[in-house]
């Protein structure tokens, strides 16, 4: 029985130009496969401070009375805000039927996935005793003992593998179809072959009859629906970690929806550096093209007015209330001695977005890809004053202290980019980066409307 | 039922930090180094504070002992994922330390930064090791301490009191640093005894509580406004 997918595959390689999104997968390719080696090995610096922190103990990070928390948290917060990337923006482009959603969802889906394992990795990273981690997980053991979970951090672990685990269900339906495709195409070219298996085993058998037709779009719909509370409900109680503590800049109402925004306007850059990337070195620019940039450098703008707007109104909460403790913080933030890290944010998160993105000309590949660079380096400076500023100046003057990361920390920092560098690279040559059979499900669309039109117009 | 706490007399208090060196040996509390103290890293469960009135040469130096305050409404409780720092029915803030994973978010909750981090594993250099308390446990690296009012103290006499079959005597219980105290500016005892000395130091006029504004709770009473 010829299956309905073997026959898409037919017709898959009658059309030249989707070739370009199954040849990466299907051949050797020396370059990606170097980029994932040098990935990898900087991957291994965050895999090596980690081992060196276990085996001498958590002092030999830079934190310290009354800096308790530092990079780790702040590289936590930062990659659990990347991952608002992709399965939020995926979910609500579905949701609202965007058609030229099409070819980026997948690629900013993968970003979520991946930025999730790494920012939870981070909580572990920090514990002063990581092989006892399982005391937060609920389990009936002898301890007896059942987690508090009046504590956000519980919160925190019940939120985000919820969000793992439905983002990584939201990025592989959509993904089967696609195996099948492969599966089909390697069978004939290379039976027998690892990656054939590879794509047999994650087709999950699949036909491509309408009975599964039907169930993989009401599990798709399902999905896209279901993941948008969990999405800004993990960020929100990201932000509660700090806003549930009665310490002063911290301790803001403000904080769970300023932080969801901050979550997908970082997510929105790495998206943007992502596709711009992909774009150049794949060669995929007709899927990901002008249009798309376009439409996601608009998207790209309301959120960082909606950014600005939030860090202008909980900084002028602050400075107007003017409660002594609260002042302390604010003072040391924008006109401290490290006043220029603050101000570096604003040029970088506020000044250059504003100018660029509300024009046509800037919201080209190469001018959202700059903005986005700019933006990470902002939102991560953001955390990093979030956690910084408020701990160095406890209630009580005589406590004051200051914080400065030791090479651990630096080490892990780097790694983590590089682990992320790596998945990315490594899942770039192993699937394709654009939904196949979601872009062709758009040019029929697109066919049968324009066939519409003609054919009204004939009458 | 008992409510423990402490009163401190800062008018009497002379900053001469005797308290801080018997805290030490009573709690088995690690010396960290000059080099970790200087990050910031030094244990001390109870430290004296200085402020300074004034300017030179008419200066004033007030001092404030400052150690956990086992507040009624403790900010650092509810934010452990592990119940590891938890109220106990006579008051007391405890700290079970086999259960700390440490997540270091009860030292950031906590307005009066009392909490200490095991940053190593502690040290004690010749001779030191040979007076550890042995009824004192010693911490191992990754987890949180702080004040305990001499928790074994307490059990101590509360075990001598049972078995003679009557309640704890007011000023049986003397915590390290109140003992060590030469200008006697630390009173223990029972708040919810009205007839205690604490108690009754309680309701002075020059009673005040720290960060009171904060509605901790706290059990550790300040005397100060005297000359």
């Amino acid at each position: 029985m010829a299956s309905v997918a073997t026959a898409a595959a037919e017709a898959a390689e009658s059309r030249e130009s989707e070739q370009v999104l199954v040849r990466p997968v299907t051949t050797f390719r020396p370059k990606l496969l170097l980029g994932s080696l040098l990935a990898g090995g900087v991957m291994g610096l965050l895999f090596y401070s980690w081992g060196y922190q276990i085996v001498n103990d958590i002092g030999v990070a830079g934190i310290s009375r009354p800096n308790f928390w530092g990079f780790y948290i702040v590289n936590f917060v930062f990659w659990i805000g990347i991952s608002h990337a992709g399965t939020l923006i995926s979910a609500i482009l579905r949701v609202t039927q965007a058609e030229w959603r099409r070819p980026v969802t997948r690629c900013a889906e993968a970003i979520t996935t991946f930025a999730l394992m790494i920012g939870g990795l981070f909580p572990l990273i920090h514990l002063g005793r990581p092989w006892v981690f399982w005391y937060m997980v609920p389990l009936p053991t002898s301890r007896g003992i059942w987690p508090n979970f009046r504590s956000p951090l519980m919160w925190d672990i019940m939120a985000i593998s919820t969000y793992l685990l439905g983002s990584m269900l939201y990025l592989f339906l959509p993904m089967i179809p696609d195996m099948a495709i492969l599966r089909d195409k390697t069978m004939k070219d290379a039976p027998g072959s690892l990656r054939t298996l590879f794509f047999r085993v994650l087709a999950m058998g699949w036909r491509g009859t309408p009975q599964q037709w039907h169930s993989l779009e009401a599990g798709i719909k399902a999905m896209a629906v279901i993941i948008i509370p969990v999405a800004i409900s993990v960020h929100t109680i990201v932000s509660w970690d700090f806003a549930m503590a009665i310490q002063p800049m911290w301790h803001s109402a403000i904080f769970g929806p300023y932080f969801v925004v901050g979550a997908i306007y970082s997510g929105i850059a790495v998206l943007m550096v992502a596709m711009y990337l992909l774009r150049r070195g794949m060669g995929i620019g007709e899927y990901l093209s002008d249009k798309v940039f376009n439409n996601l450098g608009l998207l790209f703008l309301a959120f960082a007015m909606m950014w600005s707007y939030f860090t202008f109104a909980e900084h002028l909460t602050v400075w107007y209330g003017s409660e002594h403790a609260e002042m302390a913080v604010f003072n040391l933030r924008l006109y401290g001695p490290a006043a220029w890290v603050f101000w570096t944010m604003i040029v970088t998160n506020v000044v250059i977005p504003l100018l660029i993105l509300p024009f046509p000309k800037g919201r080209s590949p190469l001018g959202t890809a700059i903005v986005g660079l700019g933006v990470l380096v902002g939102m991560w400076i953001e955390r990093y004053l979030i956690v910084v500023n408020t701990l160095s100046l406890p209630r009580l003057d005589f406590t004051v202290g200051s914080y400065s990361p030791s090479w651990t920390e630096l080490g892990i920092l780097v790694g983590s980019a590089g682990m992320f560098v790596f998945l990315y690279f490594t899942f770039v040559q192993l699937i394709p980066i654009v939904s196949i059979w979601e872009v062709r499900e758009g040019e029929h669309i697109r066919d049968h409307k324009a066939q519409t039109i003609i054919a009204g117009e004939e009458a | 039922m008992t409510r423990w706490g402490m009163a401190i007399d800062t008018d009497r208090c002379t900053g001469c930090g005797a308290c801080v060196v018997a805290c030490h040996a009573e709690n088995n509390i690690q010396t960290v180094g000059e080099v970790e103290a200087g990050k910031g890293r030094a244990m001390h469960w109870l430290r004296i504070e200085r402020y300074y009135e004034g300017e030179f040469p008419d200066i004033k130096v007030r001092f404030q002992p400052v150690l956990c305050q086992h507040c009624g409404s403790a900010p650092c409780e509810p934010v452990c994922p592990v119940y590891a720092t938890y109220r106990t029915p006579e008051g007391l803030n405890a700290m079970v330390y086999s259960r700390c994973i440490g997540t270091r978010y009860c030292a950031n909750n906590c307005p009066y930064t009392v909490r200490f981090f095991n940053w190593f594993e502690g040290e004690w250099p010749e001779p030191l090791e040979r007076q550890w308390n042995p009824d004192v446990s010693v911490r191992p690296a990754g987890v949180m301490e702080k004040c305990t009012f001499c928790v074994q103290r307490i059990q101590d006499a509360e075990d001598i009191a049972q078995d003679e079959d009557r309640g704890v005597r007011d000023g049986e219980i003397r915590t390290a640093c109140s003992q060590s105290c030469p200008a006697q500016a630390i009173t223990f005892g029972d708040l919810e005894d009205p007839e205690s000395r604490v108690s009754e130091l309680e309701r002075t006029e020059r009673a005040t509580r720290l960060l009171e504004d904060l509605s901790t709770d706290s059990s550790v009473i300040y005397l100060r406004g005297g000359r």
